[in-house]
């Protein structure tokens, strides 16, 4: 496992995400509500870019007839199907425990101590002024 | 593959038995003053007001054996005791009856006639054996009515169930029927749904169909239709303790509906969030179905498959449909069904969907 950094905190605007790639891999980074997740860019389901989806809440209801949101902006509606996905686990909304997406650890570091090491920045240039997006891989 | 008997030492239960009003007047001294006056000065009192369903001479009908000299099938008493209570040995029969008086445009003329024919049941059939136990007729379009005839009448433990029709205006899963359900689970009384229609909409979602064998066939994905809605509609959130009996459904569309409603589910359920769980799941919990006619495939290893793929043991119940012709002599278990789930189908499952029979 390697740690990448991926992105500078204000490059991904808040209910977005970025799509880099990480030894091969397709990888989406999102922001929601001032927190950074990692989810690999392809669904469990068919192999849609998963990412690319909608970004809705966690819809629940005690009843018929009765609507609630929870979490806004932490599900992610896969673009094919539908099928609904957990930013924080991967885990899909119609059977948790046995399709999911991949997840990734993901930090937010400032540029002073990764100009430290060891990282790997493929694309991103570090500066000690910005803070970082750092992926585990 | 051989023929499956009933093992001597299991009292079956049978979850679906005809009987029929043999004609009106039958009905006349079970009906109120107001009521049996308005029958007699419009008429109608020569009237059947059979649910025309079948043509009566349909020879699915009535089994050639079981077809009386005179009068309609399951019209009489000594008829059942012969062909059903004699030869089965039956622990308990649910006896049903379908008639027009649970589809009559008028509520409260409806409503008098499921009362007098629930009336008529106990007094003609239930008091005559021990072992009879009947649904109780509704005017299931009016429901305010339909549930004052199941409170009435519920005090009489031997009426075990409410009894719908599959096809009728309203997909039986909307709000307007929640009424009759809120009473039937309060007064435990499972919801038997019938193959059946009111006759007044297209029997199928195509339109109006030109043959009998249309309607015929269309029954199944009626009932498949039923499913549908009772889950999506919420009808089993709202009522967690509500079993619900397809009545002469079939069996072998059940697992091609699970796929597809547990499939398409996955991608939609955001529609109807409290539908928290695969709808298989649900469907398994609370859903039963009687097992004539089973429409059991050709080459009868294949009967386990589908029992495989519907995935409980306890959501089928025997049945014998008298006096409809599905089988002959006493072989009522259908061909394939495994022997080492016979006693829960036999009996046990029922004992468990019916809690009055306990
Ligand atoms: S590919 Fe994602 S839901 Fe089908």
């Amino acid at each position: 496992m390697t740690r990448h950094i991926v992105a500078t905190v204000d490059e991904i605007a808040p209910g977005t995400c970025k799509i880099v790639t990480v030894k091969g891999r397709e990888i989406g980074v999102f922001h929601i509500n001032n927190e950074f997740f990692a989810l690999i860019n392809r669904c469990p389901h068919q192999g849609a870019q998963l990412c690319r989806g909608a970004l809705l809440s966690r819809l629940e209801s005690p009843g018929p007839g009765e609507y609630s949101l929870t979490r806004q902006g932490e599900m992610l509606r896969c673009p094919w199907h539908c099928w609904e996905f957990d930013v924080r686990t991967g885990q899909s909304w119609c059977d948790p425990d046995s399709v999911h997406a991949r997840t990734f650890a993901v930090e937010v570091e400032p540029g002073e101590k990764l100009a430290k090491g060891p990282f790997e920045a493929e694309t991103v240039p570090v500066s000690v002024e910005q803070n970082y997006v750092v992926i585990t891989v | 593959m051989c023929k499956i008997v009933i093992p001597a030492s299991v009292r079956p239960i049978d979850c679906d038995v005809h009987l029929a009003v043999p004609n009106t007047r039958a009905l006349l001294p079970y009906l109120d003053d107001y009521w049996r006056e308005h029958i007699i000065r419009r008429g109608i009192d020569g009237d059947n007001l059979e649910l025309s369903a079948y043509p009566p001479n349909a020879p699915l009908n009535c089994r050639p054996d079981w077809r009386p000299q005179q009068g309609l099938p399951g019209s009489q008493f000594e008829q059942l005791r012969d062909h059903v209570l004699e030869p089965f040995q039956p622990r308990f029969v649910i006896c049903n009856v379908l008639h027009g008086s649970q589809i009559m445009f008028s509520e409260d003329l409806s409503a008098a006639l499921c009362r007098a024919i629930n009336n008529w049941i106990a007094a003609e059939w239930l008091d005559r054996d021990p072992r009879l136990r009947a649904s109780i007729v509704v005017p299931a379009h009016s429901p305010e009515l339909a549930v004052a005839e199941i409170e009435r009448r519920a005090d009489d433990r031997r009426f075990v169930q409410v009894l719908m029709l599959a096809m009728t205006e309203m997909p039986l899963g909307r709000r307007q029927h929640w009424p009759i359900y809120q009473a039937a689970e309060h007064l435990d009384l499972p919801i038997g749904i019938h193959a059946g229609s009111s006759f007044r909409h297209p029997p199928s979602a195509l339109g109006w169909s030109s043959y009998y064998l249309e309607d015929y066939v269309s029954q199944a994905p009626g009932f498949s239709g039923v499913l549908n809605s009772l889950v999506t509609e919420g009808v089993f959130n709202k009522f967690p303790r509500l079993k619900v009996v397809l009545i002469e459904s079939g069996v072998s569309w059940l697992p091609a509906h699970f796929w597809r409603i547990n499939k398409t589910w996955r991608g939609v359920r955001s529609e109807t969030p409290w539908v928290d769980r695969v709808p298989s799941e649900i469907i398994r919990e609370h859903v039963r179905l009687t097992v004539q006619p089973f429409d059991d495939p050709p080459d009868k290893a294949l009967v386990q498959t589908i029992l495989d793929e519907i995935g409980s043991d306890e959501m089928l119940l025997f049945s014998t449909d008298y006096p409809h012709w599905h089988f002959e002599g006493t072989d009522a278990i259908p061909p394939g069904l495994p022997s080492d789930v016979l006693t829960k189908i036999l009996a046990d499952n029922a004992l468990a969907t019916y809690a009055r029979l306990n």
